[in-house]
């Protein structure tokens, strides 16, 4: 099949940016997305252009590091896939693809359709873990978890940090990713001593980054590759509102040294 | 160059204990005084990094992705295994270790693998604490699974995702000691130089990817956690990333480079489906419970799978390996696909594959129990195909997946260069020949939680180590080596791009370095690789500058790297007259076809020291005893 491609162009973060018109002949239906890239890419090389910067690494689906809005889809028109597991064989002959980075004010363009995604990286530092240090905690099954609550806590771990739901939200919002780690940690017994620290800190970050608000409009819930439900988000909310009422200041005066 | 593997005195059972009490120790206060570079943040990186650091050392970590939560280790699907013997089967630290031995096919080092068994039982146990969301049973303790090479079910899984949660465990670990101020991470940025001064690791050079600004970073000692080098195939299952840029630079300043020949390839992969394939993905090997693997009978067979009766076809599998059938190790299942292949007997476009099968299957257990245990694979196999695997056969190849080869390190994981240590895939220690299933997430994270962490100290603590600074000589001479290769790849202007020479070297590869190696084959392999490594050098094109995100740069230094490393695993391949676990030659198999081992010459580690590109490198042996685990010939008729 033969399609056209407007595909976002951008030399850097302070660059203007503008859409580029690109023909992609004789595409095949196995192709991933990605691949009809990759061929695009090389008749540029070939022509002595630059080819089209874009952020992809495992290629099936699991590294979180590809991502782009397809006709304004973030990875494109199939449910619950990346863009490296959307093959081209979702599109038609004649197709004409408008191709863009993520767009939200917390992920700067670095150039073309790679983008700054640390943001997500300081929310995980201002809470996302459980403070035990590497040595000799309990035997693992000293702690039984039913099972049900293993299963709930891997639903929201399944996260792969892609920032499709930030790109999908119509504010910009990090709150699905954000609930999906307060989600993850505090429904294990192992996240519960900082449940609440946690989810205080980890919203706080998620406002110093310029992300937008919840509105509960649900595209990223639509946009997640990993099918993340939004439940998670009002449990994060529950959970901060908790927080928020019964923190305590933390004294200074630790341990009797 | 010498290869002291201070192996500790003693039963293999203690080795570990007496080093530990031997060590040198490193008294707290003092540990922030010192600085270790870490390269790489996969579970083996991230690991060692967050544990360095809460021990109070400074940690500066790298990586060439957008955050350390990318790494490779995020793809690994079926699990972790570890000597908990939860399930009451007789699973032991000893019998792990015995597996591990003999899945390796002998050519692994006793005591570092008795190691890893006995720190297996600590991971589980931290990862838990972390939070990692292991598989639970109805009462609340953990489930186990059986793999491949074990007949015990040690087998720790999260879903498809272990190497996911496994990885976002350690990641949250090193994000918590980035907020603390013990790490600094680098993200974005390659190392491509090592900077050795008075024969000691004292830094790396790395260039931003983002701006392509060339620098050095100064530490007491420099840990590579880089993984593997797949790639050089240019298809296989690793990351587009995965590269051996920073082990190769090391291996040129003097490390090592050991058993580059030893490849793992997968029997259960996507077969290619065009010229524009850019990877292969993997169909975990829990398949092959229920599948049943088959060929037509009958060369050139185009008939569609329904079309062909039973009698029609060859289970082969099952008929040439009665007693493990469609379960038999990796690097047997993967020759026996090939071999029906070259018999003209493959299926699918271009005839490279074979089917699995699960017809049988649905009819016994249906459709709904099918469904239960693989209806995710099932799902991405269509996603990749467009073919229902309920309904037709899947169609798997072989195709390259891991590397047991990688820098020499001995037993407290330090290669030949004083300070420069190396964990996880990139250091060739534990697996032998051949890695048994579920047993890389478990090395990465001993040698990351583990290992590193105390043997670290011990060099630290045994060496009075004088300052660098930023501008002595070798700092500037490696600083600027790197800027001049990334100008020379600049100025080149040739006709051809990266990834064009990079498919053709991947082929030359597969073809003569691949499943089935031949002394003619690699010897043609020799004369090729240098070809078309000068026509790199003169013919490549790379548009953009240095001062940019430019993938092409980046793509291309690995490449150019992948050119030497290729030549460096044909030598080793034609020097090894033997066959071994994923090192099968052709000249030594058996009458019925199975690899044949030469213990009384080959039962060595082959060590090779750079002399130079197209020079050819020397070799050094550390002879490999085994004093515990007797060797013997693996059967699986």
């Amino acid at each position: 099949m033969n399609l056209i491609l407007h595909v976002w162009r951008q030399a850097g973060a302070n660059a203007a940016g503008r859409f580029e018109r690109y023909e992609a002949r004789d595409v095949s239906a196995d192709m991933s997305f990605l691949e009809m890239l990759d061929v695009v890419n090389e008749g540029l090389i070939a022509n002595g252009q630059e080819p089209i910067a874009f952020d992809h690494d495992c290629r099936e689906g699991i590294c979180g590091m590809c991502g782009m809005m397809i006709n304004g889809t973030a990875h494109g028109p199939m449910k619950m896939t990346t863009t490296c597991q959307l093959h081209m064989r979702s599109f038609k002959d004649g197709d004409e693809l408008w191709i863009e980075p993520w767009r939200a004010r917390a992920f700067q363009v670095v150039k073309d359709l790679v983008v700054d995604r640390s943001a997500f990286d300081r929310i995980i530092q201002a809470g996302g873990f459980v403070s035990v240090n590497t040595g000799a905690p309990q035997d693992a099954n000293a702690i039984p978890i039913s099972k049900q609550v293993a299963d709930d806590a891997m639903d929201a771990a399944a996260c792969i940090g892609c920032g499709a739901c930030v790109a999908a939200c119509p504010n910009g919002s990090a709150s699905l990713f954000t609930a999906a780690k307060v989600s993850h940690l505090g429904l294990l017994p192992q996240g519960q001593p900082e449940r609440y620290r946690r989810a205080l800190k980890m919203v706080a970050q998620m406002d110093l980054e310029d992300f937008g608000h919840c509105t509960l409009f649900g595209e990223c819930q639509e946009a997640c590759p990993k099918g993340i439900s939004i439940d998670f988000i009002a449990r994060m909310n529950h959970d901060y509102l908790r927080a928020v009422a019964t923190q305590r200041e933390e004294t200074a005066a630790g341990g009797t040294g | 160059m010498e290869l002291k593997s201070r192996v500790p005195d003693g039963p293999v059972a203690e080795k570990w204990d007496k080093r530990k009490f031997d060590m040198k120790l490193v008294n707290p206060a003092n540990k922030r005084k010192y600085t270790v570079i870490v390269v790489g943040s996969g579970l083996a990186g991230a690991s060692a990094a967050a544990s360095m650091s809460e021990l109070g050392y400074n940690v500066k970590n790298f990586c060439f992705q957008d955050s350390p939560r990318r790494a490779h280790s995020i793809a690994a699907q079926g699990g972790i295994n570890a000597a908990k013997n939860y399930p009451n089967d007789g699973d032991s630290i000893w019998r792990l270790f015995y597996d591990t031995v003999k899945g390796g096919d002998f050519r692994s080092r006793e005591a570092n693998v008795y190691r890893l068994a006995q720190v297996s039982v600590q991971i589980i146990d931290q990862c838990v604490a972390q939070g990692v969301p292991f598989a639970r049973e109805y009462g609340g303790l953990l489930a186990n699974r059986s793999f491949g090479g074990a007949q015990v079910s040690r087998t720790f899984y999260a879903r498809g995702q272990t190497g996911q949660q496994l990885l976002l465990g350690a990641y949250q670990a090193l994000e918590k000691e980035i907020a603390k101020g013990g790490v600094k991470m680098y993200p974005r940025t390659e190392m491509l130089d090592l900077i050795v001064v008075d024969g000691r690791a004292r830094g790396i050079v790395v260039r931003d990817l983002v701006t392509g600004k060339i620098e050095s970073h100064l530490a007491d000692a420099v840990v590579l956690g880089t993984g593997g080098y797949g790639n050089v195939f240019y298809l296989s299952t690793n990351a587009k990333g995965s590269n051996v840029t920073a082990a190769w630079r090391a291996h040129k300043r003097g490390a090592a480079f050991a058993n580059p020949c030893y490849t793992q390839i997968h029997p259960t992969c996507i077969p290619v489906s065009g010229d524009h394939q850019s990877k292969l993905t993997l169909m975990s090997e829990s398949l092959r419970n229920d599948g049943r693997v088959w060929v037509p009978k009958k060369a050139g067979d185009t008939r569609a799978p329904n079309q062909i009766p039973d009698a029609e076809r060859d289970y082969y599998l099952e008929r040439k390996y009665p007693s493990f059938g469609n379960l038999s190790p990796r690097d047997i299942a993967s020759r026996a696909a090939k071999e029906v292949c070259d018999e003209g007997r493959g299926v699918g476009p271009g005839g490279r594959g074979v089917y699995l099968d699960f017809a049988d299957a649905i009819r016994r257990l249906g459709k709904d129990k099918i469904a239960e245990r693989y209806g995710n694979l099932f799902e991405m196999y269509e996603r990749i195909t467009a073919e229902n695997p309920y309904e037709v056969p899947m169609r798997i190849y072989p195709a390259v997946h891991y590397t047991m080869g990688g820098l020499w390190v001995d037993y407290n994981l330090m290669s030949t260069i004083p300070g420069l240590h190396v964990i996880g895939e990139a250091n060739f220690s534990d697996h032998g020949a051949n890695r048994l299933g579920a047993s890389a997430l478990m090395q990465g994270l001993a040698d990351g939680y583990f290992v590193i962490p105390l043997t670290i100290g011990d060099y630290l603590g045994s060496n009075k180590l004088e300052p660098v600074s930023a501008d002595h000589p070798e700092v500037r001479a490696a600083e600027a080596a790197v800027v001049e290769r990334t100008k020379r790849l600049l100025s080149i202007n040739g006709k051809r791009s990266v990834t064009s020479f990079h498919r053709e070297l991947g082929k030359l590869m597969w073809e003569y370095c691949g499943m089935a190696r031949t002394a003619d084959g690699l010897k043609h392999a020799l004369q090729e690789i240098p070809k078309l490594r000068e026509e790199f050098w003169q013919n490549l094109t790379i548009p953009g500058t240095g001062q940019e995100l430019n993938q092409s740069l980046e793509h291309a230094g690995r490449v150019a790297d992948f050119f030497e490393l290729a030549e460096l695993m044909c030598i080793d391949a034609l020097h090894r007259e033997e066959s071994c676990g994923g090192h099968f030659r052709v000249e030594h198999q058996t009458p019925d076809g199975e690899a044949k081992r030469n213990d009384e010459q080959f039962a060595y580690v082959a060590a090779w020291e750079y002399k130079g590109v197209g020079e050819p490198p020397v070799l050094h042996k550390e002879p490999l005893e085994f004093e515990n685990v007797h060797l013997a010939t693996r059967s699986y008729k």
